[in-house]
């Protein structure tokens, strides 16, 4: 497709950001690897700002372009996460895409307040995580930063 | 020991303590937290819904059936592995209702 498409499909505009530490980033990525070519999932709990805890959650759909949380496996994690009053991140990976949500990702985004995470390895030598919120069908970017400093974006 | 079952009058309503997640919060004025009375999940739903306005169709398609997006368990049950819309309740059930979390 012509590029300023190509460029619509995968902006959005940016507010805010998102604070992981060292040790989750890496831990999203060597998950996304993990599996890969299948598409991985889970959740990022934050305190005081900041991810620092993540739980790996089964792809029930074990798919290369698709992925739905085993329902059994997702309910502790949650309810663990909303009784602590921590903040909720959803996150999944795209083993052959951009860092960006797709619209099933839109349609399906049922965590309003939740920050969605996507990782994607489709630049093997340069996996990418991007974050979003995505209320109500809209998207809007958050930076991310890891230790305090400005992850790579890859192909924006 | 503790008996799972305990003895009721046929009539005696039984309260239920049901989890709602933050997106179907607009129809419990947000409470995250509700209880209602059945002893099937389709009788909590019908009692919910009663002050609850919305809440059942944001769960139970035309079909009758649970939406395909959404999980609802008893006790850490998913329902669907329970007996659906049908599943028993008693005294104390606990009820979590999450969206499914999936995308492409």
């Amino acid at each position: 497709m012509p590029p300023e498409e190509n460029e619509l499909l995968t902006r959005a505009q940016i507010a805010g950001r998102v604070d992981l530490d060292r040790a989750t980033y890496d831990a999203l990525i060597a998950h996304g690897w993990s599996d890969h070519p299948y598409e991985v999932c889970g959740f990022l709990a934050a305190q005081n700002g900041r991810f620092a805890r993540h739980y790996e959650i089964p792809n029930a759909a074990r798919s290369m372009t698709y992925y739905s949380m085993d329902p059994k496996a997702m309910l502790r994690p949650l309810r663990e996460i909303e009784d602590h009053g921590w903040d909720l991140g959803i996150y999944h990976s795209h083993p052959h895409t951009e860092a960006f949500p797709s619209p099933t990702d839109v349609q399906l985004a049922h965590y309003p307040e939740a920050v969605y995470l996507i990782v994607s390895l489709q630049d093997r030598d340069q996996p990418v995580i991007r974050a979003f919120d995505i209320v109500e069908g809209k998207i809007t970017e958050r930076m991310v930063y890891v230790d305090g400093m400005q992850a790579p974006v890859g192909q924006r | 020991m503790v008996k799972r079952r305990s003895i009721r009058k046929e009539s005696e309503a039984v309260a239920i303590e049901v989890r709602v997640p933050t997106v179907l919060r607009k129809h419990t004025g947000g409470e995250n937290k509700i209880s209602g009375v059945g002893t099937s999940l389709r009788e909590l739903l019908d009692d919910l819904d009663a002050r609850n306005p919305g809440l059942r169709g944001a769960l139970i398609s035309e079909d009758g059936q649970l939406h395909r997006f959404i999980n609802v368990y008893v006790n850490d049950e998913d329902v669907r592995f329970l007996g659906g819309v049908e599943t028993e309740l008693q005294e104390g059930d606990q009820v979590s209702i999450l969206p499914a979390v999936a995308g492409g």
